[in-house]
């Protein structure tokens, strides 16, 4: 059962892991809401809303959270927001928009500020994720800060991944097609009251008519609720089907994992008295900069590449 | 790591220029501001500040609901067991009031007159004097303590 105590418990638990308190692992201890029998393979389903600045994201998710919960089902949103990166504030306001379910004992909302991270989330998400899963959250949102092309770490978190999008901007198809295009299993646009929004509709539909993946593009007013009983409906149906993005989210974090590693490492070993002595000779013109960075790639074990 | 804050505005005041100066203001000293909107019960804005798990809570009334909305906000986080956020109040409130409010363990009252300084330098000062509540659970975990009573 969800209730109070397990609010108080998991945001607790999120802050502690986002203050870098503890680790992921620590949380689950130190918190009594973790503490209830294992879920064993029943895993809450982790829905990714992305897309550009303004585009209804969060006023979708509250649509979204009044579907989920007519049909009983316990709903967590964290809702990232940008940090300023010149003083570290931040204003999180993605709530505004979800607060009439504030009341709800099985809705549990957290705002997150994005801090150093900029891939769409913030370094905690992930976390936050897990531990909202375990707490025993049915279903699990995560909205990422307004995001351009670039910012697809919500590939790692999230396994259906909705990108929204609103008739207005035109070039925001644009964008979609350079950037969101590969991770996103369904395309909304908002605003469809808007002018053009049949035209960016159709010109999404021709896109994904290119690629390999069917990828529904759907039209709703998240504003009254127009078309969200359409992307209930598909939703639904991925949430029950089989787990497409389990590969792709694997195969990101494996690899962001190995990256992390392999940096770590090599900065290890630049610190190594070895490479201290390759270093100096670079600095005193007996080696050429091609011959340091091969004999430092060996001292990492890997092959020198040829230059 | 950043103060963490929530700005309210309850009641059917519907005047929230000031609460969003507030968070602007705030948010330029470095800190983390949940705005929750207008038109917010208690019962919402203690949900939210136990969600958002803020440092400090700041209500912001207009309307003159002060005394009835102060203390139902307090009874429902002593309800809740929750002893580590701060509540602060803002706007339009009668001097003769705060001693009421502060007796009731509403930490500051900022009235109108009170710049945006006034109101950071008060929030460091209770965040300093209270002490973070990521760091209790730091020593929670210290001390191998648990928190108790799962009701799940």
């Amino acid at each position: 059962m969800i209730g109070h105590r397990v609010h108080r418990d998991l945001a607790r638990a999120i802050s502690a892991v986002e203050n870098g308190i503890t680790d992921y692992r620590g949380a689950l201890a130190q918190f009594a809401a973790f503490g209830g029998p294992p879920r064993g393979s029943r895993r809450a389903d982790v829905i990714g809303i992305t897309g550009p600045p303004g585009a209804g994201k969060s006023t979708l998710v509250d649509r979204l959270i009044e579907g989920f919960r007519a049909d009983d089902a316990t709903v967590a949103v964290i809702a990232v927001d940008p940090s300023s990166p010149f003083t570290h504030g931040a204003v999180l306001g993605d709530r505004v928009r979800m607060q009439r379910h504030a009341g709800d004992p099985g809705v549990f909302i957290r705002s997150m500020a994005s801090r150093s991270a900029g891939g769409g989330l913030a370094p905690a998400t992930r976390d936050a994720v897990r531990l909202a899963d375990e707490a025993g959250f049915d279903i699990v949102i995560v909205e990422t800060v307004g995001v351009g092309q670039v910012e697809l770490e919500i590939v790692a978190v999230a396994d259906v991944i909705v990108v929204v999008t609103v008739p207005a901007l035109g070039d925001g198809v644009q964008a979609i097609k350079a950037g969101l295009t590969e991770i996103a299993d369904i395309f909304v646009v908002n605003m469809a009251d808007r002018p053009g929004a049949n035209a960016s509709a159709v010109d999404l539909k021709h896109m994904v008519r290119e690629g390999k993946r069917d990828i529904p593009v759907l039209q709703t007013i998240a504003q009254d609720g127009t078309g969200v009983s359409e992307l209930l409906e598909v939703l639904n149906a991925k949430r029950n089907g089989e787990d497409t993005n389990a590969v792709r989210a694997v195969r990101f974090e494996v690899v962001r994992r190995a990256r992390d590693e392999a940096v770590r490492r090599a900065l290890a070993t630049l610190d190594t008295p070895d490479a201290a002595a390759v270093l100096d000779r670079l600095r005193d013109h007996e080696l050429t900069r091609n011959d340091a960075i091969d004999a430092l790639a060996l001292m990492l074990g890997g092959p020198a590449h040829a230059h | 790591m950043p103060i963490k804050v929530l700005v309210a505005k309850p009641g059917l005041d519907g005047h929230d220029r000031g609460a969003k100066i507030v968070a602007r203001a705030l948010r330029d000293a470095g800190m983390e501001v949940v705005y929750t909107g207008l038109h917010q019960t208690p019962e919402m804005i203690v949900n939210a500040a136990i969600q958002e798990d803020v440092d400090v809570v700041g209500v912001s009334i207009l309307s003159g609901a002060h005394m009835t909305i102060f203390p139902k906000i307090m009874t429902m986080l002593s309800d809740r067991e929750v002893d580590d956020i701060a509540v602060v109040g803002g706007g339009v409130i009668q001097e003769d009031d705060i001693p009421k409010l502060k007796a009731i363990g509403v930490r500051e009252i900022f009235n109108a007159e009170a710049s945006t300084q006034d109101l950071i330098d008060g929030i460091e000062r209770i965040v300093a004097e209270t002490g973070r509540a990521s760091t209790r659970s730091a020593q929670a975990l210290a001390d191998g303590t648990r928190v108790p009573d799962p009701a799940r």
